[in-house]
């Protein structure tokens, strides 16, 4: 396997402590702790409303958490102020599920996008380097197309070149391969090993795709309903026996074991 | 009944609450970034705001000076008529001049621009939350708030006082040409009359409404984009509810203006 050649060191770039997050008074992660170490590929897995998303939405430091701490790279994003934050940011790409590319400008104009904002580079090198990403990812020549001219795949791979046009310590990518065919979702899974081999960058995948996990992951995380049920490399999980995660691993259909009368009572409205 | 109605009515006051503090956030932050934008290397950009200015002002010029000309023909035919019974006619002018200024270039500019700019920024921002594209660029280090809010807050701010002066303009050149065919007067003795009834306060009362304007349609048209959670339904839903919500506070902001400027 190839994610298997390559040894992460110790350092951790990523530590997650007793995170709780709320959405409104539900809760959604009860005391996550995690470490992602520098230039490993964390893969965070579960079903739907595990939680998965939400945890990656805490580490981008979209939401405030209820308490907990999320370090990345060595500062802790819960504490520190927009400033460093914005200094911090410069550091982290992100791949979001639907790409998120700005639907008002070219792919060019939305790769070089970051350079613009946080570098004084002149224009012809920002070119240059937007389109040094492009072909990176394979999209050599398509800076002038607009992003609805793309098709999914290609939003995808456009989307990862705006993320690593910084060439950031940290990567995340939420879903990469939803909505994609399999052989396009494998070329993004190579994009991804290769994007690590080069720059030995950390990289936080959250996905339900089992296939591209194991190509993908050194480690798993998997979540069930907010919690972390295990965490391990691609054997441990593969050779867990919790029922959870073989039901995962099997896609299995969740049995919920409800009790006749309460059934009543919930169908009749009556509260028990 | 009564409990849901109560609850409901709580619910209802707790978001207004709620939006109209949100609403002075941005108002705030949207200032911000213009002053202090640069001390974070975060400078507010020109072209952005002049691409806003574009979209707001200059290409809604056509539409302003037909809806002004017709509402200056309009208050004409409506000031002969009713001045007719008491033979004072050539007051019209008088009448003309200041319910422009004052009252209808502000407010039709405002209705107008509500409909036509407001609409397209909830939508645009709508949109723009549904694709993650707001979260990509907090990602990415770029402030939505400095990013979208600004431009369009200071076009708003330039533009909409803009095409109120020229609504101004146009709706006394439609009194004018209605009133010199009905009563036989020459548009420059109309003009020399308006130009000598109006005060230089007639007309900043009317740009000075249009500023509070401006900010009312730029506050409601990003809280309510920035609030779509529900697909396409809900960008509709923000971009009508922007609508409305701007047109009403419009007139209502109006009234309030009008009440302490005539005491």
């Amino acid at each position: 396997m190839m994610s298997n050649h390559h040894t992460p060191t110790d350092q951790a770039a990523i530590e997650v402590e007793n995170l709780v997050t709320h959405y409104g008074s539900t809760r959604i992660l009860n005391n996550i702790d995690m470490q992602v170490s520098t230039g490993e590929i964390m893969v965070i897995m579960g079903g739907s409303g595990s939680g998965k998303s939400t945890l990656l939405r805490y580490m981008l430091g979209l939401h405030e958490a209820t308490s907990g701490s999320i370090k990345l790279l060595g500062q802790d994003i819960t504490e520190i102020n927009a400033e460093e934050m914005d200094e911090l940011r410069k550091n982290m790409g992100v791949s979001f599920q639907g790409g998120a590319l700005f639907n008002s400008m070219t792919v060019g104009e939305n790769v070089c996008l970051p350079l613009r904002e946080h570098t004084h580079l002149d224009e012809n090198t920002i070119q240059i380097m937007g389109r040094m990403k492009l072909s990176v990812v394979n999209l050599g020549g398509f800076e002038d197309l607009m992003p609805a001219q793309l098709s999914g795949g290609m939003i995808k791979r456009a989307a990862l070149a705006r993320a690593i046009v910084m060439d950031p310590k940290l990567l995340f990518f939420d879903e990469p391969s939803a909505g994609l065919d399999p052989v396009a979702a494998a070329e993004l899974d190579d994009l991804i090993l290769r994007i690590r081999k080069a720059l030995n960058t950390t990289i936080v995948v959250v996905t339900h795709d089992l296939d591209s996990t194991f190509r993908i992951a050194d480690r798993i995380t998997v979540l069930d309903k907010g919690d972390i049920l295990m965490i391990g490399t691609v054997e441990e999980v593969r050779n867990s026996d919790n029922e959870r995660i073989q039901s995962l691993l099997n896609r299995e259909a969740r049995h919920i074991e409800i009790d006749a009368d309460e059934y009543i009572k919930e169908l009749t409205g009556q509260k028990s | 009944m009564l409990k849901t109605f109560t609850e409901k009515l709580g619910q209802t006051t707790l978001r207004g609450i709620e939006e109209l503090g949100y609403s002075l956030a941005l108002l705030v932050e949207s200032f911000y970034w213009l002053f202090f934008g640069f001390r974070r290397h975060q400078a507010v950009k020109l072209p952005s705001i002049f691409s806003q200015m574009m979209h707001i002002g200059i290409q809604a010029l056509p539409i302003v000076g037909i809806l002004a000309f017709a509402i200056g023909m309009m208050l004409a035919i409506q000031g002969i008529a009713t001045l007719k019974t008491f033979g004072a006619e050539s007051q019209v002018v008088l009448g003309i001049a200041l319910s422009v200024t004052r009252e209808f270039s502000p407010l039709i500019i405002g209705i107008l621009v509500a409909g036509r700019s407001g609409s397209a920024l909830a939508a645009r921002i709508g949109t723009m939350q549904m694709a993650q594209e707001i979260d990509a660029l907090r990602v990415i280090g770029i402030s939505p708030v400095r990013y979208l809010v600004t431009p369009a807050m200071i076009a708003m701010l330039i533009m909409l006082p803009a095409l109120t002066f020229f609504a101004d303009l146009i709706a006394l050149l439609g009194g004018g040409v209605y009133s010199s065919l009905e009563l036989g007067m020459s548009l420059q003795a109309y003009a020399d009359r308006t130009i000598e009834v109006l005060q230089i306060d007639d007309i900043t009362q009317g740009l000075y409404k249009s500023l509070v304007f401006a900010v009312i349609i730029t506050l409601v048209s990003f809280v309510n984009g920035f609030s779509v959670t529900a697909g396409a339904e809900g960008v509709g839903r923000a971009t009508t509810r922007s609508v409305v919500l701007s047109i009403t506070y419009i007139i209502i902001a109006d009234m309030v203006f009008t009440f302490f400027l005539t005491h």
